[in-house]
């Protein structure tokens, strides 16, 4: 691709610096990022086997998009938020949601059951859009109480049509709120191609709101890092919103649901299979040194016990109390919850009401 | 006749009133070379092309907008919601807009817009893709709602939305989609839509639902003459209007009335029926109405839902009350 893009490690694994968004990676920081893309890429191979083995209703695969993910998920500091939607599955594993939690959800026993304050991530929306407008009331709110924080919101090509991502940038421009919209270009929206949801480049929308904007190589860690972490610095800052295109790929299926055979072409597929984000970070850390056999191993190791626990965890987790699912549909008590609670318990205990 | 799915039978249907009338325009989000996500466009977009079988962008307000300008525009959009969940961004346009724009208009613009919405749960879905939003609609007056109990019903009942100058809230039970009929797709559609239908004669009690509920119904009524009790089942089909005289007739007969629907029980379609119900038929009935549905809770995780939906235990022990009342 010659695309107009911030990209800081080509395809072929070549570091290449940049002077709006420096990065200096060093070995460690390498290594905790080929750490993340190993063990988000087998929680997505776990993920899907167990539902193809019906222990899990559905997920969402993630394979391509690790890269911007990671990245994204690394140029946060511990305390800044994020707002994002299924498909980020890469941030879940940089902020620590255990993917057991996560797959409670796909296996229906929960609606979500991470820790929000502990991972500092609200919960996932499926509806597609609202939660641009979550980011940006939550950075109003970090604004008020003058803390040195920043909201990273994530969302797809696709919601970028959505009324809700349309008014959450003039909110966000309107009171300069500090919030990083990142938008993961992966080409589709289930069926639907990116073409039909923007006639121009997405990243070229945000100057009508008057918000500063980049496109980069959502399939390269690095330029994911640099630029995600100058544009939250920014924010911290005070210096309001910024937007961010990464160019990537879903090269799965949107969900184990879909047949993406339908309305794409393989070759499609195989193109974005060579900009591999993992496959060029790796060679670029062979050439610097900065992978040795040992440290592949324990990577693989964590993966393969990483692996095993979310497969003991899910086969055969046994289904929620019934008597839950009255659980917390509101604060306080209310009378029509408990009457109805009390009706459940009554029949499901064969007593008539 | 041909034996069909819901699917297959919509499909038939959407494709009989295109047809007919170049006029008819399908709108939604993966309608085209997907065909739906369930399938029910499938083909239609290489047989009518893009012009008729419009792949939008992901925007429910900016589908169901942009279909009012285009029936100004004398247009019979036909508007795929993707999900029951998902239709709440439109419900401006459709609250506002759709329902009054023919009142506002003082008659002269009709709003001959279907938005068909495949609603309720039973298939293991994860968040938002199990609701049943019919009172909300029903509950809007210059909306109409509809929704099939079973394939053969879908065929004709699209085809009759679709030729409705009124605005068609079309809701599809999508646990029947792969439920096969038989399906008269050779006879002339005659009649209207806006009838109840009685499936079944008892003399003992009264089952009324609609859409996922029929066959449930019809299941529980096989059921329920093991414990000796004789039911009769109405299939409302169309839940604006109302068409409730078959209902009262019959509850005369019977003197016991269990209205079931998926959505919760609080303030749903049942209480309407329960209501008119005991005003029609007070002196005939030998126990109040009960009603079965959702309780009080959104939509639970799917490995509760065969605590919360009406199944054929709860629904027999709803007519175990009525008969020991
Ligand atoms: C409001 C709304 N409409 C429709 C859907 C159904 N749906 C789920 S994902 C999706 C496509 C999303 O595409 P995009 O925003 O590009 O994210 P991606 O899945 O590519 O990560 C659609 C239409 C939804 N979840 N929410
Ligand atoms: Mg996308």
């Amino acid at each position: 691709m010659t695309e107009d893009f911030v990209q800081l490690l080509t395809p072929n694994g070549e570091f290449r610096p940049h002077l709006d968004y420096p990065l200096e990676p060093d070995a460690d920081l390498l290594r905790a990022l080929y750490r993340d893309i190993v063990l988000t890429r087998r929680n997505d191979v776990e993920s899907t086997a167990l539902q193809r083995t019906g222990e899990l209703g559905l997920w969402c695969p993630v394979l391509g998009q690790e890269g911007i993910q990671v990245g994204a998920g690394h140029a946060m500091r511990r305390d800044d938020y994020g707002f994002t939607t299924y498909r980020e599955v890469g941030l879940f594993q940089v902020r620590g949601v255990d993917p057991v939690e996560l797959l409670q959800l796909y296996r229906g026993n929960s609606h979500a059951s991470w820790d929000l304050t502990r991972v500092g991530l609200g919960l996932f929306t499926i509806v597609i859009g609202s939660h641009a407008l979550h980011s940006v009331g939550y950075a109003m709110g970090i604004q008020r109480d003058g803390a040195d924080q920043a909201v990273l919101s994530c969302f797809g090509d696709g919601a970028t049509s959505t009324g809700d991502v349309h008014e959450a940038m003039v909110f966000a421009a309107t009171y300069a709120a500090p919030v990083v919209f990142l938008v993961q270009n992966n080409q589709w929206a289930i069926s639907v191609p990116v073409s039909r949801q923007a006639h121009a480049p997405l990243v070229q929308r945000a100057a009508g709101y008057g918000i500063p904007s980049v496109r980069i190589d959502g399939n390269d860690v690095l330029a994911g890092l640099a630029v995600t972490r100058v544009a939250l610095d920014h924010a911290r800052e005070g210096g309001g919103p910024t937007f961010i295109e990464a160019m990537t790929y879903r090269r799965g299926a949107h969900t184990t649901s879909d047949d993406p055979t339908r309305y794409r072409a393989e070759t499609e597929v195989e193109h974005w299979a060579a900009l591999d984000p993992l496959d060029r970070l790796t060679r670029y850390m062979e050439s610097a040194g900065a992978l040795d056999e040992a440290f592949v191993a324990s990577v693989q190791a964590e993966a393969d016990a990483m692996g095993e626990r979310i497969r003991g965890a899910i086969r055969g987790m046994p289904d929620p109390d019934p008597v839950g699912m009255f659980n917390a549909v509101y604060a306080e008590p209310h009378p029509q919850v408990e009457a109805d609670r009390q009706a459940f318990i009554a029949a499901s205990t064969g007593q008539l009401p | 006749m041909t034996e069909m799915t819901m699917v297959q039978a919509l499909n038939a249907g959407l494709r009989r009133a295109m047809e007919s009338d170049p006029r008819v325009l399908l709108m939604g989000e993966d309608i085209g070379p997907l065909g739906g996500v369930f399938r029910v466009t499938d083909g239609l977009q290489k047989d009518f092309g893009e012009q008729r079988v419009v792949d939008t962008p992901l925007a429910e307000s900016g589908i169901v907008g942009t279909a009012v300008g285009l029936a100004m525009r004398g247009y019979r959009p036909v508007v795929e919601i993707q999900f029951d969940g998902f239709v709440y961004p439109a419900f401006d346009q459709i609250v506002t807009m759709v329902a009054k724009h023919h009142y506002r208009s003082g008659g002269i613009t009709p709003m001959p817009i279907v938005i068909r919405i495949p609603y309720g749960g039973g298939i293991g879905a994860v968040e938002h893709h199990s609701e049943s939003p019919e009172a909300y609609f029903a509950h809007t007056p210059g909306l109409r709602v509809l929704t099939p109990g079973d394939a053969a019903e879908a065929y004709v009942t699209i085809q009759q939305a679709i030729a409705c100058d009124d605005p068609v809230i079309y809701l599809e039970p999508k646990r029947r989609y792969w439920d096969r009929v038989e399906v008269d797709d050779v006879s002339a559609i005659s009649g209207g839509p806006w009838t109840s239908r009685v499936l079944r004669q008892g003399i003992d009690v009264t089952l009324v639902g609609y859409g996922p509920m029929v066959r449930t119904m019809l299941e529980v009524a096989e059921a329920a003459t093991e414990e000796g009790w004789d039911c009769s089942v109405i299939d409302l089909r169309t839940l604006s209007p109302l068409d409730l005289d078959p209902v009262f007739d019959d509850v005369r007969r019977t003197g016991r009335c269990v209205v079931i629907h998926e959505a919760p029980t609080v303030l749903g379609i049942g209480a309407e029926v329960a209501a008119r119900v005991m005003k029609e038929c007070f002196f005939h009935l030998e126990a109040p109405v009960e009603r079965v549905g959702g309780a009080f809770i959104p939509y639970p995780p799917n490995r509760y839902e065969k605590h919360y939906l009406p199944t054929a235990d709860r629904i027999l022990d709803a007519i175990e009350q009525v008969m020991s009342a």
